[in-house]
């Protein structure tokens, strides 16, 4: 029977947040973290959490495993389970709505500042933009993020700051249109990032490497950004 | 854009190249101290090393340096830990007594400095 310890926080009943013990039965199997979270909510209805393609696509189900964030339909009990425990929480560093669901307002918000989509103020041509093969190789590692958060809810940047650093995340998007050839609005997007918070709040600790279910770096981009602000300022 | 009026420069490009030179400088600075250190020196040799202008000059660049490094350091720590988001109001008057603090003690250390190294 493995050992599971789940956040549990219902506000219209709880006054505060407790942990919550419950034993699963996973038969010896390396189920995903999200099959145990389906066993126990037949356990218990009530258990909350948010979840849709369980195959690591969405990025609804971003939760903390163990002290680690990371998708838990695509998460294995054999990589996260110490001692037969598996500790839940929701992402930390965010509100919480009810057990591990919460509140990515503040996430979104400041995606939304960084204008994630292409900009390009020349005529649009009859059929497409056209991009070379080099200039599309520039967008890989960028354009795959399916926005679940964990690598900005594991930053200590974003945990003190979400309302002024962009956070990993934002900034790894940030970077996914300055470098897109098709762009034009270069020069207007660097001016809006040359604070002391929006990218200057990462010290390059790299939690956001360590926890990206997609493999993905957002340290690197933010550290071209930085690059790109430098050269336009020297 | 993020509006702050207590960082170094007006910009985080500003502060954050700051630091990486001033951390240089402290490098270079410490580095050799140790070395002439390691080396084993005398009073009168130490004595005589800091007669001599260039090593005024660099003493000086390494404590303005160092009072720089440390007001973006801070600043970044006071900004994280001691805001409104984080202990209500009281969170900017803390932040502020701590910066006016630190900018004290850091005025205070170069004027004494520039004391001691020409010995005023």
């Amino acid at each position: 029977m493995l050992q599971v310890s789940i956040y549990r926080y219902n506000p219209e009943v709880d006054t505060e947040p407790y942990m919550q013990d419950v034993q699963v039965d996973t038969a010896g199997k390396d189920l995903m973290v999200l099959d145990v979270m389906e066993m126990i909510k037949a356990q218990d209805t009530t258990v909350t959490y948010r979840r849709s393609c369980r195959e690591g696509v969405c990025g609804s189900d971003g939760v903390n495993m163990n002290g680690v964030n990371g998708l838990a339909c695509i998460t294995a009990l054999s990589t996260v389970v110490k001692n037969n425990k598996l500790v839940l929480r929701p992402l930390p560093g965010l509100p919480v709505i009810r057990d591990l669901v919460v509140d990515m307002s503040l996430f979104y918000a400041q995606y939304e500042k960084v204008q994630p989509y292409l900009q390009n103020d020349t005529p649009a041509p009859a059929i497409e933009r056209l991009q070379s093969p080099e200039d599309r190789e520039k967008l890989d590692g960028l354009y795959e993020c399916i926005l679940c958060a964990c690598c900005s809810t594991s930053c200590p940047s974003f945990w003190w700051n979400p309302d002024r650093f962009i956070g990993p995340a934002g900034l790894l998007q940030s970077y996914r249109f300055l470098a897109d050839s098709r762009d034009t609005a270069t020069e207007e997007r660097l001016a809006k990032l040359d604070d002391p918070f929006s990218v200057f709040r990462c010290h390059g600790i790299q939690n956001c490497v360590n926890v990206c279910p997609k493999g993905l770096n957002p340290t690197r981009a933010i550290g071209h950004i930085r690059n790109m602000l430098l050269s336009r300022a020297t | 854009m993020v509006t702050a009026v207590t960082n170094m420069g007006r910009s985080g490009l500003y502060d954050w190249l700051m630091q990486r030179v001033s951390a240089v400088i402290l490098l270079a600075y410490f580095l050799y101290i140790g070395s002439v250190l390691v080396s084993g020196v005398d009073y009168a040799q130490w004595s005589e090393l800091f007669e001599q202008t260039w090593m005024r000059v660099f003493s000086l660049l390494a404590l303005v340096s160092l009072g720089a490094h440390a007001w973006v350091g801070l600043w970044v720590v006071f900004t994280d830990y001691f805001t409104e988001r984080m202990m209500g109001s009281a969170g900017n008057i803390i932040r502020l007594g701590a910066q006016v603090v630190c900018g004290l003690i850091m005025f205070t250390y170069l004027v004494w400095g520039i004391q001691i190294l020409w010995g005023l």
